[in-house]
């Protein structure tokens, strides 16, 4: 019992980091129909920035910032210079110039930082709250739940309640009818990524400390969890990528403490092959149009 | 409100013969056009091409004496042209209003401010009763005739200077067309909205319309008062097919 509330404590909290990171992955997917695979390797540059500001000034919180800032600012970069260069009309080049981008990026960070692991300290403690001799969730466990449910909350009011987030959404859906309606699509697009990368760089932050520490693939596995997360939920839909993101982080979290960690891969790899057998779009797909 | 002035307009798909050659029209200010003419006329490249969807190989678009022809098609919007694409061109995600709201937030070149722009979307909901009814509905439950409508409704919200629309009437049934075809002449007369209507529907158009505009692979052949037009025999038989 002690052993299942603490996985699932723990798998809760690194839910919310996959369901952050998954949620970069279903922005980029809405402003640009395509799958970022350079995901991790763009959400580490920033985590990078963070490490050194927060070297430099000794404050987490100006780590943080920039690492949103950079995020934000390397999302138009590669939009605006780079992919916006890329044929459209399929998808293969976009994927083939991520992956190139990948490559450059990782290798650039190994380069200028070195290839090792850099040991990364969490802003609040790691050692879990006991509740009646029960280890639950630690400080930084809360801490990185508390971040996510504000950014994605802030991200649904964006998205729901203001009018940049009415035009994100139809110029995703419908870019020629929202351009005949005054919108500045390719803005949007740009925005789009500024908003997914911004976010990715911050799930990747709260996941370092966390791990082994801060190396140019230190996001990698969170990329690959996550982008099952996104297609379980449904790539499309940011609720399906919140929920599938917890599932998958408890689901890991639990295999890992009974079975063993090298499991919890495959433990997630069946879960997206039944869904994906089972609603072939995702669990949270948008459903079918009237066409009658 | 506007006129709408096309001079030499040549507009053409990849290498092939341009769809459009040289083509003259001028839509008067506060006027109602209906553009006719066959499947192949040009009539849907017209439109497009005046929205810059699809780019001009020659000639020049003026409203009201400004030159259009190097303008994005979403600085077209905002200098106040619209355009009521062809097939109910509602973004179905959207909910009926966000749908409208979308459509309101361009006015006139300013982006239109909150109240003002909740008082827009308000008129509409008073003018398209259905619409009121299914506001929080998501656009793909709704049925062809109220689609039209929303699409409908989200031009004239932004207040266009001049308005294109795209065969309104395809596929909708002679009940709806009318309800649709007599809105858009009342607010024309109420507003003096500029108007540029393609239809194959050449009697709705025409009941609607002060002039016409038969096309007929890519240049003007006729260019008269509706009610002449409709009362030509021989034009109708040679271009018109009725």
């Amino acid at each position: 019992m002690e052993r299942l509330v603490f996985l699932l404590s723990t798998g809760l909290a690194r839910g919310a980091v996959l369901a952050l990171f998954a949620l970069s992955l279903v922005i980029v997917y809405r402003a640009a129909r395509a799958v970022n695979f350079a995901q991790a390797a763009m959400a580490i540059v920033p985590v990078y920035v963070a490490f050194a500001v927060t070297a430099a000034s000794g404050s987490y919180w100006f780590g943080l910032a920039s690492a949103l800032v950079v995020g934000a600012l390397l999302g138009a970069v590669v939009e605006r210079w780079l992919l916006r260069l890329v044929p459209q009309d399929n998808p293969l080049p976009g994927i083939i110039v991520a992956i190139g981008l990948v490559m450059v990026l990782q290798a650039g960070l190994a380069i200028a930082f070195g290839p090792d692991h850099r040991p990364v300290h969490a802003p609040f403690s790691q050692r879990p709250f006991e509740i009646a001799g029960v280890g639950v969730l630690s400080p930084y466990d809360l801490f990185v739940l508390v971040v996510a449910a504000v950014v994605m909350g802030a991200l649904a009011i964006l998205f729901n309640r203001t009018t940049i987030g009415l035009q994100l959404r139809a110029a995703a859906f419908a870019p020629e009818t929202s351009r005949l309606l005054g919108v500045r699509v390719p803005r949007m697009v740009t925005l789009g990524w500024m908003l997914s990368i911004a976010t990715a760089a911050l799930a990747a932050l709260l996941l370092v400390p966390t791990g082994l520490g801060l190396d140019p693939h230190a996001a990698d596995v969170l990329f690959v969890n996550a982008f099952a997360a996104a297609v379980i939920g449904g790539l499309d839909s940011p609720v399906g990528a919140l929920v599938a993101g917890l599932v998958v982080g408890v689901l890991a979290s639990l295999v890992t403490g009974y079975a063993s960690a090298a499991t919890a891969p495959l433990a997630v790899l069946a879960l997206l092959t039944v869904v994906l057998l089972v609603r072939p779009h995702g669990l949270f797909a948008a459903r079918e149009a009237r066409t009658a | 409100m506007s006129t709408l002035t096309i001079e030499k307009l040549t507009v053409g798909y990849g290498d092939g013969a341009p769809v459009l050659d040289g083509l003259e029209l001028e839509v008067p200010d506060g006027a109602v056009v209906a553009l006719l003419g066959a499947n192949g006329a040009g009539k849907t490249t017209l439109l497009r091409s005046l929205m810059g969807l699809v780019p001009a190989r020659d000639g020049r678009v003026l409203l009201d004496g400004a030159d259009l022809t190097d303008l994005s098609t979403e600085d077209r919007v905002r200098r106040g042209l619209g355009l009521v694409p062809e097939g109910r061109s509602v973004v179905v995600e959207l909910t009926v209003a966000e749908n409208l709201r979308l459509g309101a937030l361009w006015k006139k070149g300013r982006k239109n401010k909150g109240p003002a722009r909740e008082a827009a979307v308000g008129q509409m909901y008073e003018l398209f009763e259905p619409l009121a009814r299914r506001r929080d509905a998501a656009g793909h439950t709704l049925s062809g005739g109220e689609r039209q409508m929303l699409a409908l409704a989200r031009a004239l919200v932004g207040e266009p200077d001049v308005l294109l629309l795209d065969e309104p009437s395809l596929g909708l049934a002679p009940l709806v067309v009318a309800q649709l075809l007599g809105v858009l002449r009342d607010q024309a007369a109420a507003t003096g909205l500029t108007v540029l209507l393609a239809e194959q529907n050449v009697t709705g158009a025409l009941s609607v319309a002060d002039r016409g505009v038969v096309l007929s692979l890519g240049e003007v052949v006729a260019d008269r008062p509706a009610a002449e037009l409709a009362a030509d025999p021989a034009l109708r038989h040679a271009y018109l097919g009725f």
